[in-house]
């Protein structure tokens, strides 16, 4: 939505932020009108956010199909491209070809993980940390950020406030 | 039970990250020990490659020789260290905080430094490229997938990017720390490191998930790669190497060297970084106990491999048992090893006031990976110099310098990088260190407060 706008409130402590996040649901906003900031994990949950499902777990396994696909491909395709017959053996050694698929389906998956982790947390951001951001997040404050439309905005920054708020943080127009 | 500091998250960015911001003496100081066995190393690289191969004394058949007991050392340590993180993150120890970054960063150089001895022991390293790159597709020669000098250097490339990505993206929320409290070109730098990091419970999450499961798809390639490094060796015909036990032989080796060698670095972290609010005895303690199970299970299989030897009783396999156990130096090598390796260390960390003397900890694990090196050496020379009846070519191998400078080099240079790191990354991760503050919960049992750990609600959202 064009015309939302983003406004954070920085809290000093847990408490007050877990209190700013009751009174934005007082004052009529859900948990998917705002988002948490914080320098380090808690508990799922303990601000009333609510985490939308991720797919990680497509990005691996989809990673691993692909390499094991491109290994056998590679380790199949080679041996027969310079057919030379050792020791009465057939032309495609299975348990060698094994080794090399097992290797690169692992390699495939950790990439994909990666990459996975990276997309579903939206990284790369290239406008940096987003339009509103407070460095004290990494000091251990607590950043909510609300994302509505503009006449809601001061419903919000006196939810907030309410909360006891250090802070209101205003995404420039 | 130790009594556990309550710290601030300002606190915890002040004691992690002045290596970051600052370059204090007890730094600085410990540059010098790496970069003098480092200078050596440099210096014996240089005559090598300016001379050639001959002045190490390499020579047909024992082309094996320090470069390559070296190489397998290295890699050997570098399991441990992704292999404890690993396990440690799957099972959720509380106790893995400190220690996981430490010992993923020591993987990833032991793997560089261990992937140079091949290069170097080429004689003429920038040779090597004429075997990588370009290759001769146009005749439609393709490396031979049935070599096991081709599935290690894929199994080592897996293992060093799975490593390297597995650190990165684990280094994201400190990197954005440490963009947030700099300024100028250093906050730019990491700035385009930290990706955008904002620290949303999604990502947050995310990098939980990530951490499990990472964990669980780089177990097995650990286990490959050292199977695989075995193989060099087993899959050859040279009698001692030409059995079915050294895969997992040569694992439990790795698991016993890198795990000492994470306690080696625990206790130089501490004393360096002045980490002693991090890396507390109890770690020492758990490590201890661990080591004894591992270091058990490797003397097991270090019979097991004369088991198999004496089942065959063939003369030539019998000829190097007798070789490793009854002939100068190698007697002396085997005694040494076992002494070093479990011997002495055992009986030692049974005792729990060891196992919690940081002191005594640090040495007996640089005792322990005296020994390994040492397990690394019985293993490979003595079969290789084919001193056995009906032999057509034998010889008596002889390190020499030029060898022993590049492997004290090696010890230098996985410090030195190791040292470079912590300038710029803490080596403990701070987040993970918040983290444990933010779980933590004291709990009353009767008289006594014990430290607990909150872990995951029933209810999905208990709001």
């Amino acid at each position: 939505m064009a015309d939302n706008k983003d406004l954070m409130g920085v809290f000093a402590d847990t408490d007050t932020a877990a209190e700013g996040a009751r009174q934005l649901k007082s004052a009529g906003f859900t948990s998917d009108d705002y988002d948490v900031l914080t320098g380090n994990p808690y508990p799922e949950g303990a601000f009333g956010e609510h985490v939308k499902k991720n797919r990680l777990f497509v990005f691996a396994l989809s990673g691993s199909f692909i390499g094991f696909a491109i290994a056998f491909l590679f380790t199949a395709a080679t041996q027969t491209a310079f057919p030379i017959v050792t020791g009465g053996k057939p032309i495609l050694a299975i348990p060698a070809m094994i080794i090399i698929m097992y290797e690169m389906t692992l390699l495939f998956a950790m990439i994909f993980t990666v990459v996975g982790v990276i997309f579903e947390s939206r990284l790369p951001r290239p406008g940096g940390e987003g339009p509103v951001y407070d460095t004290r997040i990494t000091l251990g404050y607590i950043g909510l950020i609300v994302t509505t439309t503009e006449d809601r905005l001061e419903k919000a920054e006196e939810a907030l406030k309410a909360a006891g708020a250090e802070d209101i943080v205003r995404e420039s127009s | 039970m130790q009594d556990r500091p309550t710290l601030t998250p300002t606190q915890i960015n002040e004691e992690l990250l002045w290596p970051v911001f600052s370059f204090r003496r007890r730094h600085a100081i410990a540059f010098i020990p790496p970069m003098i066995l480092l200078m050596g190393g440099v210096a014996a690289v240089t005559i090598l490659v300016y001379q050639g191969l001959w002045v190490t004394g390499l020579a047909r058949p024992a082309f094996w020789g320090f470069f390559i007991v070296n190489f397998v050392f290295w890699i050997g340590v570098s399991h441990a260290g992704t292999m404890i993180s690993a396990i440690l993150r799957l099972t959720q120890a509380e106790w893995k905080r400190p220690i996981t970054r430490a010992a993923e960063v020591m993987t990833i150089f032991s793997l560089i430094t261990s992937l140079l001895h091949p290069v170097i022991h080429a004689g003429r390293p920038w040779r090597i490229i004429y075997w990588l790159l370009p290759y001769d597709f146009s005749r439609g020669i393709w490396p031979d997938i049935r070599s096991p000098l081709v599935w290690d250097p894929i199994a080592i490339t897996t293992y060093l990017t799975g490593s390297v990505l597995f650190v990165f993206t684990a280094l994201i929320p400190d990197f954005a720390l440490i963009r947030d409290q700099s300024t100028g070109l250093r906050k730019k730098i990491y700035g385009q490191l930290a990706l955008g990091w904002r620290g949303t419970p999604r990502q947050w999450k995310l990098q939980g998930i990530f951490g499990l499961l990472m964990s669980a798809l780089i177990l097995p390639v650990f286990v490959s790669v050292h199977s695989i490094v075995s193989w060099d060796f087993a899959v050859s015909v040279v009698p001692a190497w030409h059995v079915t036990v050294y895969a997992p032989y040569f694992v439990i080796g790795a698991v016993h060297s890198g795990v000492s060698m994470v306690l080696t670095l625990m206790a130089l972290m501490r004393w360096i970084f002045k980490l002693e609010n991090y890396i507390w005895e109890d770690h020492f303690d758990a490590v201890g106990r661990l080591l004894i199970v591992i270091a058990t299970l490797w003397l097991f299989f270090f019979f097991l491999d004369f088991a198999f030897s004496f089942y065959t009783r063939e003369e030539q396999e019998l000829a190097v048992m007798e070789r490793r156990l009854f002939e100068w130096p190698f007697n002396a090598i085997t005694v040494i090893m076992v002494f070093t390796s479990y011997i002495i260390p055992i009986p030692l960390w049974l005792s729990r006031r060891v196992r919690r003397n940081i002191p005594l900890m640090f040495w007996t694990s640089i005792l322990v990976n005296i020994g390994m090196w040492l397990e690394r050496y019985f293993l490979i020379i003595p079969a290789i110099e084919r001193k056995q009846e009906l032999t057509f070519l034998w010889s008596n191998y002889v390190p020499s310098l030029i060898e022993s400078l590049v492997v004290l080099a090696s010890f230098g240079m996985v410090g030195f990088l190791l040292l470079l790191f912590a300038k710029f990354v803490p080596l403990v991760p701070a987040w993970e260190a918040k983290e444990g503050v933010v779980f933590r919960e004291d709990v009353q049992f009767g008289q006594v407060v014990l430290p607990g750990i909150i872990k995951e609600t029933e209810e999905e959202n208990v709001w």
